[in-house]
C-alpha cells in the first residue's frame, strides 16, 4: 500500500442523505458517500445496489429526490454534467461516450464552447500525455484504438477540464490484466497528487489493492464506510451481499468440482483459418480438440482472434479454410448481451422464443412458451414478475441468467455444447457465482463448454484446460497463471 | 408483449387504458379543431357541425364518406405498420398504391368480356403484384446496395405519380383521347356494394380480413415473430435467433408493397372505376399517421383508419359547407401524430428511466 492517508484529510466530495426513486423502485435511501482529497475511494455493492445511480447524481445526470451534495465543504447544486464539470468532477462511464468516427482531439474538444481550435486541443492532449504518462495520438480515430486506449481518451476528456474528482465506473471491466494494473497504478498516482478518485467496482481484490477508503451500498443504503485497513475481505463481502451468502459459502461454491464424464470430442478443428467481417485474417491454422464434459478456457487479450474463434465454434462464422467439426446446435452467450443476445423491449417469453426462431415454422404457442419460460425462470432463479415483463426491466444478472437458461436448454437428442464470452461482465458477486455454478454443472452433465473471459482469474477458476490465443495462433498451456499471462501478451 | 398469458386484472387494465386513450384522442381532435377554427377566424360552431355532418352525422356520411375513405387507409395503414415493425421504413405506400391501381385498371380494361369473377380476382391480384413490383425496386436497392429505403421509396412515389400521368395520356388513355384518364371499367367488374350502405363497397371486407390476418401473423406465427425480432434488434435476431434478417426484411418489404398495391386495386374497382392522376389524395402518406397512431398494430389500424377516414370526410364537408380550407384537417392530423409520438416517448421515460442506455443502477 501507499502512504497512509489520514482520516481527516479535507473532504473533496460528499453526498449526504440521498434519496432517489424510480417508479416503484427506491434506488437510493439516505445514501451517504464521503470522499477525501488525496484518496482512492472504492464504492462497492451488488448490481442494483445504487452505486451508479449515486454517482450519476454526483455527476448531474440524475436529480436526487432528497439530500445534499458538497464539494470541498461547500454545498452545491449540480443539475447537469456541465455543472459537475465546472465544479471539477469528471466521470468515466462503463460504456464509453466517445464518437467512434472522430479523432481523439475532436472527442476531447466535444462539449467545449465557442471557436474550435483543434491545434490547441492537440497541444493540450500532448501536454496531458506527458503529465499523465498516457500515450495519446490526437489525430488517431477513436474507432481504430483498442479498448484500453479508448478508456484513456475518456479519462483525458475529464482531465482536460481540470477534474479534481474523478469517478470511474467499473473501469477495469473491459481491460486486460496488464492494462488494468497500469490503469490502477495511474489512479493511485492521480490521487497521490492531491486529487480524489471514486472507483465503482465489483472486484474485491481490486478495491482492496488500490483503495484507501471503501463505502459499501446495499439496496440503496450505505451499510459500511471505513478505511481500507480497518476492514477484512469477509466483512466487505457480507456487507455487500447481506447475511444470507457469506464469504465462506462463496468460497465453497468455488471449489473445483471438475468432472470427466467425457466421451468423444465435441469440437475438432484442423488447420482452421478465420477472418473477420472485413476479410482480415484473425486466426490462422489452428488445430485443437474440445471434449464433452470439460470447460475449455480461452485466454487472450482483446483483438487476438478469440472473438472470431468463439463465433466459429458457435456456428456464427464460417471458416475461411481448414475444417471444424462441431455439434449441430451450440448454445452461445455473447459478451454484448444487449446488442447480440436479447430483444430488450420484448418479454422474457419472447426472448426465450428467440432461440431457434430462424428455423421455426408455423405457429408459436405462446401459452406453452410462457410456461416453458416460467420453468426456466424457476430453475435458474431468474427474478422477475412473470414471463410477460419486458426483459429490460430485469437486472443485468437476471437477464444473463435467462440467456444462459435459454442457451443451455436443449432437447435430449442433441449433443450439448455451450460457448460463452465474458459471461459475468457487469454482474455482481452473487450472480457471478450463480453463473459459474451453471457452467460447471453443464460440463458435469456432459456438455462441452468453451469459456472466454477477459478476466484471467475467471478462466483459471473454471477451466479444466486453457487455450491461449495470441497474434492469430492458438496454443494450449497448463493451468499456470504466470505462464498464461505471459503467453497472452506474447512474452513467452 | 400482448400475446402471453397475463392475469385477468392486467387485461382489464389494458382495455380500460385503450378506451381512455381513444377518448383522449377524440377530445384532442375536437379541441384542436375548435382552436384552429377560432384562430383562423372561422365560426367554430358551424365548422364543427360540418365536420360532424360529413363524417358521423348520418348513416350515409358514415358509410359513403368515412368508411369509403377508411378502406384504402386500412390497406396502406397495415402495409406501413407491418413494414415498420420489421424496421423497414417504407414511406412508399403512395407509389405502391398507384402502381397497384394502374395494374388493376390495365387488367380490368383489357379483359373486357371475360367472366366478372375472374376479372375482378385477376385485377386484384395484378394490383398486389404491381405494388409488390414497385416495392421490389427499393427492396433490391436496399439489400444489394444498402440504399436507405426512406429515400428510395419517397423518390419512387414521384416516379409512380408521373408514371400514372404518362399512362393516362398514353397507353391507357380513353379512346377519344380527350381526357387524361383511362376508359371506365365495365360495370360488371365493379366491386359489389354493401347492401343498405350507400357507396360503401365490399372492399371493406377484404381490408378487414387483411388487417385481421396481418395482426394474427404478427402475434401467433413464427414468421411474424421473426419479423418483429428483425425489426427490434437485427444483431440479436441474427446472433441469438439465427434469423436471416435481410431475407426477413426483404420479404416484409415486398408484402408491404403488395398490400399497398391492393389499396389501389380496390380503389379503382370500388370507387373511381377508372385510372386518373389524382386517384389518391395522399392515402399512402396518411397511412403513416394511421399506422403510428395504431402503434404499428394491424388490429388497431382498423380503428385509426376509420378515424382518419372520418377526418378526411369531415374536412371535405367543412370546406363545402363552412368554407374552411381542408388543409386545416391536415394540420390536425399532423398535431395528432406529434402528440402520439410525444406521449409514447414520455411513457417510455417514466416507466423505465434511461432503460435503453444504462441500467438503473450498477
Amino acid at each position: 500500500m501507499t502512504s497512509p492517508h489520514s482520516h481527516d484529510a479535507p473532504l473533496a466530495l460528499a453526498l449526504r442523505g440521498i434519496d432517489k426513486r424510480y417508479g416503484n423502485v427506491q434506488a437510493l435511501s439516505a445514501a451517504t458517500l464521503e470522499v477525501r482529497s488525496g484518496t482512492v475511494h472504492a464504492l462497492l455493492g451488488e448490481n442494483g445496489a445504487g452505486k451508479s445511480t449515486l454517482m450519476r447524481i454526483a455527476y448531474g445526470l440524475e436529480r436526487a429526490d432528497a439530500g445534499s451534495l458538497f464539494i470541498r465543504n461547500d454545498r452545491v447544486r449540480v443539475t447537469s454534467p456541465a455543472d459537475a464539470i465546472a465544479s471539477g468532477i469528471g466521470m468515466v462511464h462503463q460504456h464509453f461516450t466517445l464518437v467512434p468516427t472522430m479523432t481523439v482531439a475532436e472527442n476531447i474538444a466535444l462539449g467545449g464552447r465557442g471557436r474550435l481550435d483543434l491545434a490547441d486541443v492537440a497541444r493540450r492532449v500532448a501536454e496531458l500525455s506527458t503529465s499523465t504518462g498516457f500515450a495519446l495520438d490526437p489525430a488517431a480515430r477513436v474507432e481504430t484504438l483498442p479498448v484500453g486506449a479508448q478508456q484513456r481518451v475518456e479519462i483525458a476528456k475529464a482531465l482536460v477540464h481540470a477534474a479534481r474528482i474523478l469517478i470511474l465506473d467499473e473501469p477495469t471491466a473491459v481491460l486486460a490484466p496488464a492494462e488494468s494494473t497500469e490503469l490502477l497504478r495511474w489512479v493511485r498516482a492521480y490521487a497521490d497528487a492531491g486529487n480524489a478518485a471514486v472507483l465503482i467496482t465489483h472486484k474485491l481484490p481490486e478495491a482492496l489493492g488500490v483503495a484507501d477508503e471503501v463505502t459499501v451500498l446495499r439496496r440503496g443504503r450505505t451499510v459500511l464506510a471505513a478505511r481500507r485497513d480497518d476492514v477484512t475481505p469477509d466483512a466487505l463481502t457480507s456487507a455487500m451481499i447481506g447475511e444470507e451468502l457469506t464469504g465462506a459459502k462463496l468460497r465453497s461454491s468455488d471449489e473445483h468440482q471438475r468432472s470427466r464424464s467425457a466421451s468423444g470430442p465435441a469440437f475438432r478443428a484442423k488447420g482452421l483459418t478465420l477472418s473477420d467481417a472485413a476479410g482480415v485474417v484473425r486466426l490462422r491454422d489452428a488445430t485443437f480438440e474440445i471434449t464433452a464434459g470439460e470447460i475449455v478456457g480461452i485466454a487472450a487479450v482483446e483483438g487476438s482472434g478469440q472473438r472470431e474463434l468463439l463465433r466459429a465454434l458457435a456456428g456464427r462464422l464460417a471458416p475461411v479454410s481448414g475444417t471444424l467439426d462441431r455439434p449441430s446446435i451450440v448454445g452461445f452467450v455473447p459478451e454484448d448481451r444487449h446488442h447480440d443476445a436479447v430483444l430488450l423491449n420484448r418479454s422474457l417469453a419472447e426472448n426465450v422464443a428467440l432461440r431457434g426462431a430462424g428455423a421455426r415454422r408455423g405457429m408459436i404457442d405462446w401459452d406453452a412458451m410462457s410456461a416453458r419460460t416460467e420453468r426456466l425462470m424457476a430453475e435458474y432463479d431468474v427474478r422477475a414478475e412473470g414471463a410477460h415483463v419486458p426483459i429490460r426491466t430485469l437486472s443485468g444478472g437476471n437477464q444473463q441468467k435467462l440467456v444462459l437458461a435459454r442457451e443451455l436448454e436443449l432437447d435430449s437428442s442433441s449433443e450439448r455444447a455451450l460457448v460463452v464470452e465474458n459471461p459475468t461482465r457487469g454482474l455482481d458477486v452473487r450472480a457471478t457465482a450463480e453463473v459459474h455454478a451453471r457452467l460447471r454443472s453443464a460440463a458435469h452433465d456432459g456438455a462441452a463448454v468453451v469459456l472466454y473471459s477477459s478476466d484471467i482469474d475467471e478462466v483459471l477458476l473454471l477451466a479444466t484446460r486453457v487455450i491461449v490465443v495470441f497474434e492469430r495462433s492458438v496454443r494450449e498451456l497448463p493451468l499456470d497463471r504466470e505462464r498464461i499471462g505471459q503467453a497472452m501478451v506474447g512474452a513467452a | 408483449m400482448r400475446h402471453e398469458k397475463r392475469p385477468r386484472a392486467v387485461w382489464r387494465d389494458s382495455i380500460v387504458r385503450e378506451l381512455a386513450q381513444a377518448v383522449i384522442v377524440l377530445v384532442a381532435i375536437v379541441g384542436t379543431t375548435a382552436l384552429l377554427l377560432a384562430v383562423g377566424g372561422y365560426a367554430v360552431d358551424s365548422g364543427l357541425a360540418a365536420l360532424w355532418r360529413g363524417s358521423l352525422g348520418s348513416w350515409y356520411a358514415f358509410t359513403s364518406a368515412t368508411l369509403v375513405r377508411a378502406i384504402p387507409l386500412l390497406f396502406t395503414g397495415v402495409a406501413v405498420a407491418v413494414a415498420f415493425r420489421a424496421g423497414v421504413l417504407n414511406i412508399g405506400a403512395e407509389g405502391q398504391l398507384l402502381a397497384g391501381a394502374a395494374a388493376a385498371a390495365a387488367v380490368a380494361i383489357s379483359l373486357n368480356g371475360f367472366p366478372a369473377v375472374i376479372v375482378v380476382l385477376l385485377a386484384l391480384a395484378a394490383s398486389a403484384m404491381g405494388g409488390l413490383a414497385w416495392a421490389s425496386i427499393a427492396a433490391y436497392l436496399r439489400s444489394r446496395f444498402a440504399v436507405l429505403e426512406v429515400i428510395s421509396t419517397i423518390m419512387l412515389n414521384f416516379v409512380a405519380l408521373h408514371g400514372v400521368s404518362y399512362l393516362v395520356r398514353g397507353p391507357l388513355q380513353e379512346p377519344t383521347h380527350i381526357y387524361p384518364q383511362s376508359s371506365t371499367i365495365n360495370d360488371a367488374f365493379h366491386l359489389p356494394r354493401v347492401v343498405g350502405a350507400g357507396r360503401l363497397h365490399s372492399g371493406l371486407l377484404l381490408a378487414l380480413g387483411v388487417s385481421i390476418v396481418a395482426g394474427w401473423v404478427l402475434r401467433r406465427t413464427a414468421a411474424g415473430f421473426r419479423l418483429i425480432a428483425a425489426g427490434e434488434s437485427p444483431s440479436a435476431a441474427t446472433s441469438a435467433g439465427r434469423i436471416d434478417v435481410m431475407a426477413t426484411t426483404t420479404l416484409t418489404f415486398l408484402a408491404s408493397g403488395a398490400l399497398a398495391g391492393l389499396a389501389g386495386g380496390v380503389e379503382v374497382l370500388g370507387v373511381t372505376f377508372a385510372l386518373y392522376e389524382n386517384i389518391s389524395p395522399g392515402y399512402g402518406y396518411t397511412a403513416i399517421a394511421v399506422a403510428l397512431l395504431a402503434r404499428l398494430d394491424p388490429w388497431r389500424v382498423v380503428a385509426t383508419a376509420v378515424l382518419f377516414g372520418g377526418l378526411e370526410a369531415g374536412a371535405g364537408a367543412m370546406q363545402r359547407d363552412a368554407g374552411v380550407p381542408s388543409t386545416l384537417v391536415t394540420v390536425i392530423e399532423a398535431a395528432l401524430i406529434l402528440a402520439v409520438v410525444a406521449v409514447g416517448a414520455l411513457r417510455r421515460r417514466s416507466s423505465f428511466p434511461d432503460a435503453a442506455a444504462t441500467p438503473i443502477a450498477a
